[in-house]
């Protein structure tokens, strides 16, 4: 059999994961063998490992107000929304959960935009797996002691194990006019949900426990006096319900 | 939030990490992502349903980049590039190794066509065909591109010290 010979054209790709597994075998061969194409295929590693190392913090910056532009509400969504509201109705009556999604939301903006927002963080945040905090969930009493001093009130993390969640980390980000926390955490299956909390910033008043559909996010929310909280993730209602429940007994409402 | 919303949003961080890694600076940066996005939404429409989000938003953004560093070199009080990058090639040895320690550094002696390839795969791990369709390129200018880049990247980060500048021509 004869083989087309290992150029550095071959490295590259090989670096790059780029080559099918026939030529990846010869590729590797050719290394064992070969102890210059071996060492040059470590440098370019260590080049793309450098260039994370350097460019990596950017994925954890707050995302600045102004790069998010969200298009207005079609009269579709309004009708959808009532939907939801009836259907959860229906569903979360027998818990005896009350809601009042659409009241509460409408006429008061900032208060509208608050699951809106909590969405937005989970579209943004979550989406990337090795970058998606900026303080980790080893540092855990930090990340408590941080953002309470910064949201101003005390700020207590849910523990969401029952459900099969862990905390993976959180992040300080802007909220309308003051700070917001924002916590992430996921299953053994790599499912996650954002938990969106702010303090004195969420608008006119209570809104009790409601559900708002983020177009392929869902988000449960409520505020509590000062205190909003929102929880968003791309899962199966039913599953995120069953978490919503949990925040909220932890948190209290 | 729309689905047109949720799609854009969500390459946001990769978007600002390329054109950070791109620009060199950071209000560079912000202004390219800002740009980037506003086109993304008005041509939203033109987006091939089902195909790589990602990819097609890096294109916006490398066309409106190619654009500017274009207006910049065509301005008068501007140098040309070729005497820019010469200039940059020919600083004394001790100032520019202390400089390429710094891989951010490193990647502003590139040229601009290699740091883009280079960036583009090495960073934001990009396939070679998507980095040539991102670019407009063919795959093999892609691939040579990638190779002189990161040759030159390597040379310069590493201890030896920089060898002399190569001429920028392709094949």
């Amino acid at each position: 059999m004869t083989q087309t010979p290992i150029t550095d054209i071959d490295l590259h790709a090989y670096v790059d994961g780029q080559v099918d597994a026939t030529r990846r075998a010869e590729i590797e061969a050719h290394l064992a063998a070969n102890q210059a194409a071996a060492a040059t295929v470590r440098e370019y590693r260590r080049l793309n490992r450098r260039l994370h190392e350097e460019f990596d913090d950017v994925l954890n910056e707050p995302v600045p107000h102004a790069m998010i532009r969200v298009s207005r509400r079609q009269p579709f969504d309004v009708i959808r929304r009532i939907a939801a509201v009836l259907v959860l109705v229906v569903v979360g009556g027998a818990g005896g959960w009350v809601l009042n999604d659409l009241s509460a939301a409408q006429g008061d903006p900032v208060a509208a935009a608050f699951p809106e927002r909590a969405g937005i963080v989970h579209a943004i945040y979550s989406a990337e797996r090795r970058h998606a905090v900026e303080v980790a969930s080893d540092e855990r009493p930090h990340l408590v002691a941080w953002l309470t001093n910064r949201l101003g009130t005390d700020v207590k993390l849910p523990d969401l194990t029952e459900a099969g969640f862990q905390l993976v980390g959180g992040r300080l980000l802007p909220g309308e006019s003051k700070p917001a926390a924002h916590f992430l955490y996921e299953d053994v299956e790599g499912r996650r949900v954002t938990l969106y909390m702010r303090h004195g910033d969420t608008g006119r008043g209570d809104t009790r426990f409601s559900f708002a559909d983020e177009n392929g996010v869902g988000v449960y929310y409520w505020i509590n006096g000062q205190t909003g909280y929102a929880l968003a993730a791309s899962l199966e209602r039913e599953d995120l319900l069953k978490v919503a429940k949990i925040v909220y007994h932890q948190l209290g409402g | 939030m729309q689905e047109k919303d949720r799609l854009i949003i969500e390459q946001i961080p990769r978007l600002r990490r390329y054109a950070r890694a791109l620009t060199g600076n950071a209000n560079a940066a912000e202004d390219l992502v800002q740009d980037c996005l506003e086109r993304s939404w008005n041509k939203f429409h033109l987006w091939q349903r089902g195909s790589n989000m990602r990819a097609w938003m890096f294109t916006i953004m490398h066309n409106i980049h190619v654009n500017q560093v274009r207006k910049a070199i065509s301005r008068p009080t501007v140098v040309s590039l070729a005497e820019w990058t010469d200039d940059r090639g020919v600083k004394p040895v001790q100032e520019k190794r202390v400089e390429v320690r710094n891989v951010g550094a490193a990647l502003e002696l590139l040229p601009e066509e290699q740091r883009a390839v280079v960036l583009l795969i090495g960073l934001e791990e990009l396939s070679y065909l998507e980095v040539a369709k991102v670019l407009d390129i063919p795959i093999g200018t892609v691939m040579s591109r990638l190779s002189r880049g990161r040759e030159r990247l390597r040379q310069m980060l590493s201890d030896v010290g920089v060898e002399p500048k190569e001429t920028v021509t392709e094949t």
